[in-house]
């Protein structure tokens, strides 16, 4: 059992009624996909919000970082970083940048 | 009648506001989903308590929102956080998945694109929410790309009614706002009987509660949009209205013309008559006078904005062709906001009120019928959509 601490976009703390950070503890490696299953069991109202319910494919508008990295673009199953998995690090889950 | 309650739907949040009965002093409450857009706003006539709302946005997609207490607080309906250990997730209050199933759906081909190309289906968001006129519980969905859904458990989850996109799907396009089913018209003498309308397909109508539908356009003229001016479908209808007491007249205002049927959309003959120009949005009916209805002429389809820079609401009490201009209380220079499409409502006092949401931020509210005006809200975010309640 691991705890992953999960940071989201103002939007979506405020839909999901959540101040600050998300503690998930889970189980097996870590990946984006495992986290975000996580996150969407905990929290049903932000399914749809970050990935398609049905394609499972991420959001245009929205990026995974972790550790300075853009992890965007990983394979939804890669695992993420150690210091994720321990908790040390956040897994962050932006908004693209918009606006003026 | 204890008052009446504005629903508004900006690009930025929800408002709610409240008045009695003499329509004159107003409470705004809001916002709610501040930062979201709000397409549109609606109470159940079967429970004025009963409100849903569409909250969607390009970054997070869409959310529908539901409250029972008449926008005082809001829950999305089975989204609730779950207790540990967590349960299999709730609801599917967002799933908005077009039924391609074998069973009960219709295969997911394509529409035409912009450029004539056919573009696969894709959703995008929820344009129009319709409460049924029983059931607080059932309501109905007009969403991007332009299908029909409907909920029976109070917004818990969605299912398409697939039969409309046979009616000649692959010939709809979208407009400039999106291929869209922004009208939803339920029959209060008859369940089985729906109109809608969509930009750019035009209306259709099911006789049998959704299962099969046919387009009912004869007589609609697209010079301009369309190489068959008079196509079966493909006709950029803005929006039709209808009064309670009489199911088969129906008013449209089309993208360009107003028109009216007395047929139940079989056939449709224009009433634009001397309105200074029959581009517009919205259109709507008064409460208790079947032939006065409601339109807000625009300048162009490029031009949205009114003619001469002034804000004008026309009003016909014959059912067309024959208009006067709604000036009192009303900018009347230099004026260039819009009214879109579920930006007018009209509530069922004794003395017949109409709201009107602009772009502008705007809400004007007319308590006599559309004599004089006022507004009732200034400086909103761009508005969306307006609806009023009149409250028991």
């Amino acid at each position: 059992m691991s705890t992953i601490r999960v940071i989201l976009p103002a939007h979506l703390r405020t839909l999901a009624r959540i101040d600050g950070e998300v503690n998930l503890e889970m189980e097996g490696p870590s990946t984006p996909h495992a986290v975000l299953n996580a996150l969407e069991t905990r929290y049903p109202m932000l399914r749809g919000t970050i990935r398609d319910q049905v394609t499972q494919q991420r959001r245009p508008f929205i990026r995974f970082f972790a550790c300075g990295q853009d992890l965007s673009h990983e394979p939804p199953d890669a695992p993420l970083p150690d210091v994720v998995s321990t908790g040390e690090e956040p897994f962050l889950i932006i908004g693209a940048m918009a606006g003026g | 009648m204890s008052g009446v309650r504005v629903l508004v739907g900006t690009r930025k949040g929800a408002f709610v506001l409240t008045s009695d009965g003499k329509r004159k002093q107003w409470d705004v409450h809001g916002p709610h989903f501040g930062g979201w857009e709000l397409y549109h706003v609606k109470g159940s006539p079967a429970d004025p308590n009963r409100l849903y709302a569409s909250q969607s946005s390009s970054w997070f997609g869409q959310i529908i929102q539901r409250s029972d207490d008449g926008g005082k607080t809001w829950e999305i309906p089975g989204g609730e956080k779950l207790p540990e250990p967590y349960d299999p997730p709730g609801g599917m209050s967002n799933n908005f998945i077009y039924d391609s199933s074998t069973e009960t759906g219709q295969p997911l081909t394509t529409h035409q694109w912009y450029d004539g190309t056919q573009h696969p289906w894709e959703f995008k968001r929820v344009w129009h929410l319709e409460p049924s006129l029983t059931d607080p519980d059932t309501v109905y969905a007009g969403v991007e790309d332009a299908a029909l859904f409907r909920s029976t458990n109070g917004g818990k989850s969605w299912q398409e009614l697939p039969g409309l996109r046979s009616a000649k799907g692959h010939l709809w396009q979208p407009g400039a706002g999106g291929m869209c089913l922004h009208t939803i018209l339920l029959d209060p003498g008859n369940p089985e009987r729906i109109f809608v309308a969509i930009s750019a397909a035009g209306t259709l109508r099911t006789e049998d509660g959704g299962r099969t539908w046919q387009p009912v356009n004869r007589g609609l003229k697209s010079p301009y949009e369309l190489p068959d001016p008079t196509a079966e479908v493909g006709h950029c209808v803005h929006c039709i209205a209808r009064h309670p007491s009489r199911p088969n007249v129906l008013f449209m205002q089309k993208h360009w013309d107003v028109m009216r049927s007395d047929d139940a959309g079989e056939s449709w003959h224009e009433i634009s008559g001397d309105l200074p120009s029959d581009f517009g949005f919205p259109i709507a009916v008064h409460a208790h006078e079947p032939e006065t209805i409601y339109v807000v002429p625009i300048k162009s389809d490029s031009e949205h904005y009114p003619p001469e820079g002034k804000l004008r609401v026309y009003r016909s009490r014959t059912g067309g062709n024959e208009w006067e201009a709604l000036t009192k209380g009303l900018p009347q220079q230099d004026c260039y906001v819009n009214v879109l499409r579920d930006a007018m409502a009209i509530d069922s006092l004794e003395s017949c009120g109409i709201y009107v949401g602009t772009t502008g931020g705007q809400v004007y509210a007319s308590a006599d019928s559309g004599d004089s005006w006022m507004p009732i809200v200034r400086d909103l975010p761009p508005v969306l959509s307006v609806e009023v309640q009149a409250l028991p």
